[in-house]
């Protein structure tokens, strides 16, 4: 049982690293990114990091308070993305 | 005993599935070199990535005794959302022109998203 314990525990200080890792190589992708839709796919990539941030926070944590934190991110990530990239489209995002 | 044991187990191989996906999906953002190659690598962290992170969020509310499936919701909203954004970063791309465009349509002139209205076209020219 403490084997397991101590797994988990690592597990999660791994998967917390990695997955901040992770964030700040999009944010990389996100300040050099040649053209606006490499930006766009860094800031979408973002935002799925974070939702994975707050699931992991939850789990770190024991707690299912965050759920509905997640469930927004993940709805306003969808909503800018689809805004951004309109108005990269069309110069106006709702006509 | 042996139940908590396994969803513990269980809880952390999905915590490093997930991450793992996630880091791949940023290496991948980062090291391809075309906006339609990146485009494909950050699927990965959206779908598998945090799809594991929510069934390792589930098997831990599930061991802790307290079971919870709202994470489904989550992954249901990504997994339909996910392709609608692709799919508008990929007509960015064509739109920018910072892809090789692709061959012209079997019927009509051109592809919509390159399309130019006859009004527009003045403006168009000019900025380029």
């Amino acid at each position: 049982m403490s084997f397991a314990n101590a797994f988990m525990d690592w597990a999660l200080i791994i998967a917390f690293g990695v997955v901040a890792l992770s964030q700040i190589m999009s944010m990389i992708r996100l300040v050099i990114g040649p053209d606006t839709g490499d930006r766009i796919l860094a800031l979408d990539t973002m935002v799925i990091n974070a939702i994975g941030l707050i699931i992991l926070l939850g789990v770190a944590q024991g707690t299912r308070i965050y759920f509905e934190a997640s469930m927004i991110i993940a709805m306003l990530g969808f909503v800018s993305t689809v805004a951004y990239a309109r108005f990269v489209l069309r110069g106006d995002i709702i006509e | 005993m042996t139940f908590t044991l396994i969803g513990t187990i269980a809880t952390a191989v999905f915590l490093l599935i997930g991450a793992s996906f996630t880091l791949v999906a940023a290496i991948g953002l980062l090291k391809l070199n075309d906006g339609m190659t990146r485009l494909h690598a950050p699927t990965k962290a959206g779908t598998v990535g945090v799809g594991a992170l929510l069934l390792a969020s589930m098997t831990h509310s599930h061991t802790l005794g307290e079971g919870s499936m709202h994470e489904l919701l989550i992954m249901a909203f990504l997994f339909v959302t996910a392709p609608i954004s692709a799919n508008f970063i990929a007509k960015v791309n064509i739109h920018r022109r910072s892809c090789q465009t692709p061959p012209s349509p079997p019927r009509d002139d051109m592809w919509s998203t390159l399309d130019v209205p006859e009004a527009d076209r003045e403006f168009v020219e000019a900025e380029q």
